[in-house]
């Protein structure tokens, strides 16, 4: 048994301490908006928020998260900068298959949430973990201008 | 919002909100049973509003897609026919996927549900235009019939039927749905003129995107049910191997897990995803590799140069090519081989189904399909049962890319499912993904083409050598040993050669299986012949630009494309050093699209994709936003493959793994790419792949530009352009 605090409530989750967040989100809870790309850390896909910066939660096991705060797609909605970024991605239509933009908007968020007002570089380094086969690079980096200036 | 992308049988059963959403009065409804129908043969189309629209008493419509949604934006484009003909608001409509029936949801053109070489907005462009039509005439007939009033003096508008004879009054499309779903269809509806369009040709905002960017859009891999296991596999690294020995004593010391050893496949099924990886992997398993267990990439790319310098059979000919061609070495003759590797497909979401293998003798599955019929009859076969016995819940794509037009996910699920009790969700790995794909074939290109004394193109010759995807489909030789398939976009001769063979040699790789990949065989052809364009311009002396544009009077939409691109790109400005430009003309799947990528060439031989312009003749367009979205999307998968990607093999084994060792494109590494489309009333043209096949040559053809090492092996060697420039 292991508790967690995952979008602003306590979980207790039936799993061993060395499952991995990404699996205790999806097979436990029922969170499957979190998705399993890759498992190795490098594709991004698994990526949810611990206390507001972006973690890739395939290698994270449950028994190293403790008391800090989870956000998942499903809530950060609810954040002023996750609402931005989720309208900027509507706004332009950056989605295709959508499989990687869970992550690829947690990612995003994470990064205004230390850099308000990202150049380019900042947008390299703060996505560069999050692959996105369909391609929409192009229109994910307008989006993020777009939502810094919201 | 789409709340819930699944099937209808899951639909009616969701929430409660759901249910009511559909409880009202059913109309044009879903009259056709699942699977009624299974004999895919040509027959006339007949137009069935009732399998495609759904309308309730509030005025919500529901439409019955029978594309798969896989990123490419068929929910929203196909709705956009639907919706424009039939008259109705667009926010108030919901895709939803067809279930399997080739009669019903198969093209008009093939009565086969499959999604796949850019042919959805092709073959569904006029047919759901007419559905919907139909439907609107169905509607005014009901009206007319209840006012007692002559269908032509009504109109409709946004889902109302309303008479303006009679004050305007009004009837929704709600209330006459029951009413219109008893008429028979229309077979000959009257099509909007282009004026009246009110949603084909706008870019229409994604019915999908609020569902994908909130975590609640379901994918084959989110199912979700009480009692449901799941399992995780290894199947034999090797085409053909089989389960030598299996220990699974550490296993045992797992609660709670189960091992399934098939004859070429093993397994642990577990209450979760984590608990079967993990008892996977403490599982030793040895396999017999078979006679394909010594097979490497050397042997193999050995085996298709050998095949390829042999002579094949006619593809397309026209002229006297022999003659035009003289003899290896004459002065104007240029002899080149291109050359391109086998390559994964690696969607983002790895491969998965879940089966419910039932002892009643029935099957449920679900997961995602570009190919629903097939994937359905293939659970139906494993099990020995007939189709009308399995419920298949088709869901959106996690990527597709060709890769689920093959169902070997939906028969090792099966086969793991039959050991099971319950419902299974069987998920890959992503390393058994990339290593048990249907991978694009490696391609040989034999060519040779000489020039007139003016530096026009006078003998062409085009030899293809490769695996054929069909044959290993279908477990068929292709007929008369030519695969159309692999030949496609080399036998149009848009250069118009006017002494032209095209050759194709069937060379089939033993340790590899081979399946459809985004572009499919233009991907190959076109960077053949894009690639030897640029060689034969250098040769004459002439600007690769200028050189294409004095090939295109015959084919003068893409000539248009071309002088766009070149204009957008400023083609011909001064560069600086170890930069280059590079241009790609190409006519595939119906669409003629002008392509120039900037490249720059570090000293290492790094490259770097600095800009595309691309400008894309599609025909009629449904939606310009989409369209976009997949050149854009089209040329990174391309450029992708063009810079890291390469299937490799030893002892039978592929090589890559994960993403680690099979490299993408990162957004670090991705260039603007600005897209512009001719306007146009020609029908339409297929836009999921045409990007794809453009990427590769026209940065080839950059590198070349900006080194002068000209490439014909992909992906590019950086070691031939380290310290290189042709500055």
């Amino acid at each position: 048994m292991v508790t967690l605090q995952i979008n602003g409530q306590s979980q207790t989750i039936d799993a061993t301490p060395d499952t991995p967040l990404l699996w205790a989100l999806r097979d436990f809870l029922g969170l499957t908006g979190t998705k399993f790309g890759c498992g190795i850390a490098q594709c991004g896909a698994c990526t949810v928020h611990m206390d507001g910066k972006a973690v890739r939660s395939c290698l994270l096991t449950i028994g190293s998260v403790g008391n800090r705060a989870i956000t998942t797609i499903e809530a950060v909605g609810n954040t002023p900068n996750g609402a931005k970024v989720q309208k900027a991605w509507l706004d332009i239509e950056v989605v295709q298959c959508g499989y990687c933009q869970s992550g690829q908007i947690m990612s995003a968020t994470a990064l205004l949430n230390k850099t308000p007002h990202p150049q380019d570089a900042d947008i390299d380094a703060a996505m560069a973990g999050n692959l996105c086969r369909c391609g929409t690079y192009t229109r994910i980096r307008q989006a993020i201008k777009n939502a810094a200036k919201a | 919002m789409i709340q819930n992308i699944s099937t209808r049988r899951t639909f009616l059963k969701g929430s409660a909100a759901a249910t009511a959403t559909l409880s009202g009065g059913l109309m044009i409804g879903f009259a056709i049973p699942a699977g009624a129908q299974q004999t895919p043969k040509p027959t006339p189309y007949v137009l069935k509003p009732n399998a495609f629209i759904h309308i309730d008493a509030d005025g919500k419509v529901a439409f019955q897609i029978p594309q798969e949604e896989m990123g490419q934006g068929v929910y929203t484009s196909l709705s956009q026919l639907l919706a424009d003909e039939l008259d109705v608001a667009f926010d108030q409509v919901t895709p939803l996927p067809a279930p399997p029936d080739d009669m019903i949801y198969g093209s008009p053109q093939r009565h086969r549900q499959s999604t796949g070489g850019s042919t959805s907005i092709r073959n569904f462009y006029t047919a759901l235009r007419q559905v919907g039509a139909s439907g609107r005439a169905m509607m005014v007939e009901a009206a007319a019939r209840q006012w007692g009033v002559k269908p032509e003096t009504l109109r409709t508008e946004n889902g109302m039927v309303i008479d303006d004879a009679h004050g305007g009054r009004k009837l929704s499309y709600g209330a006459l749905a029951p009413a219109a779903a008893k008429l028979d269809a229309p077979q000959n509806p009257t099509l909007k003129t282009d004026a009246q369009l009110k949603y084909i040709g706008k870019p229409m905002h994604r019915l999908d995107s609020p569902s994908k960017v909130n975590g609640s859009a379901q994918y084959g891999i989110d199912v979700r049910m009480d009692g449901l296991k799941v399992a995780t596999l290894a199947a034999s690294p090797v085409v053909g191997g089989k389960v030598d020995h299996v220990d699974d004593s550490k296993l045992k010391a797992m609660p709670g897990v189960q091992l399934v050893v098939l004859d070429d496949i093993v397994a642990v099924v577990a209450t979760n995803f984590w608990a079967a990886k993990k008892g996977l992997d403490v599982v030793k398993i040895t396999w017999d590799g078979g006679p394909n267990g010594h097979l490497d990439s050397k042997t193999l790319m050995a085996e298709l140069r050998a095949t390829a310098a042999k002579k094949g059979v006619t593809a397309a000919e026209s002229g006297d090519a022999d003659k035009a061609l003289g003899k290896p070495g004459g002065p104007t003759r240029l002899d080149a081989t291109y050359q391109v590797p086998f390559l994964a497909h690696a969607p983002m979401e790895p491969q998965n189904f879940t089966v419910h293998v039932k002892k009643d003798g029935t099957c449920e599955m679900w997961g995602g399909s570009q190919v629903q019929t097939t994937a359905w009859r293939a659970a139906a076969t494993v099990l020995n049962i007939p189709p009308e016995k399995v419920t298949f819940h088709n869901f959106m794509l996690g990527g597709g890319f060709g890769r689920r037009l093959d169902v070997d996910m939906v028969v090792k699920a099966t086969r793991i499912a039959q050991k099971v009790d319950g419902p299974v969700k069987v998920i890959w790995t992503r390393e058994e993904d990339m290593q048990q794909d249907m991978y694009r074939p490696a391609y040989r290109n034999v060519m040779a083409a000489t020039l007139t004394k003016d530096g026009m193109i006078d003998g062409w010759m085009h030899r293809i050598a490769g695996a054929s995807v069909s044959a290993r489909m279908s477990g068929k030789p292709p007929k008369d040993g030519l695969d159309k398939g692999s030949v496609d976009a080399a036998t149009d001769n848009y250069y118009n050669a006017p002494n032209f063979r095209v050759e194709y040699i069937q060379a089939e790789p033993r340790a590899v299986n081979v399946g459809f990949w985004r572009g499919v065989a233009p991907n190959n052809t076109i960077f053949a012949i894009e690639s030897l364009m640029d060689e034969l311009a250098k040769k004459a002396g002439r600007d690769p630009v200028a050189f294409r544009l004095a090939h295109l009077d015959k084919t003068p939409r893409l000539k248009n494309a071309l002088q766009i691109a070149a204009r957008n790109a400023k083609w011909g400005e001064k560069m600086g050093p170890r930069i280059g430009k590079g241009v790609c003309a190409q006519w595939a799947f119906g669409t003629y699209i002008a392509t120039i990528c900037e490249a720059e060439v570090d000293t290492n031989g790094e490259v770097h994709v600095r800009k595309v312009h691309s400008v894309i003749d599609a025909g009629r367009i449904v939606n310009p936003d989409t369209l976009m979205a997949q050149v854009q999307g089209g040329i990174t998968f391309g450029l992708t493959a063009a810079l890291w990607g390469n299937i490799t093999v030893e002892k039978g084994r592929v090589q890559q793994a994960n993403f680690n060792n099979y490299r993408l494109m990162r957004i670090n590494e991705a260039p603007d790419i600005q897209v512009e489309i001719v306007k146009s009333t020609e029908a339409p043209g297929g836009i999921g792949e045409p990007g794809c096949t453009a990427g590769p040559p026209s940065l080839v053809n950059a590198i070349a530009a900006a080194t002068g090492v000209r490439l014909r092996e992909l992906p590019i060697d950086r070691a031939l352009l380290a310290g290189k420039s042709s500055v």
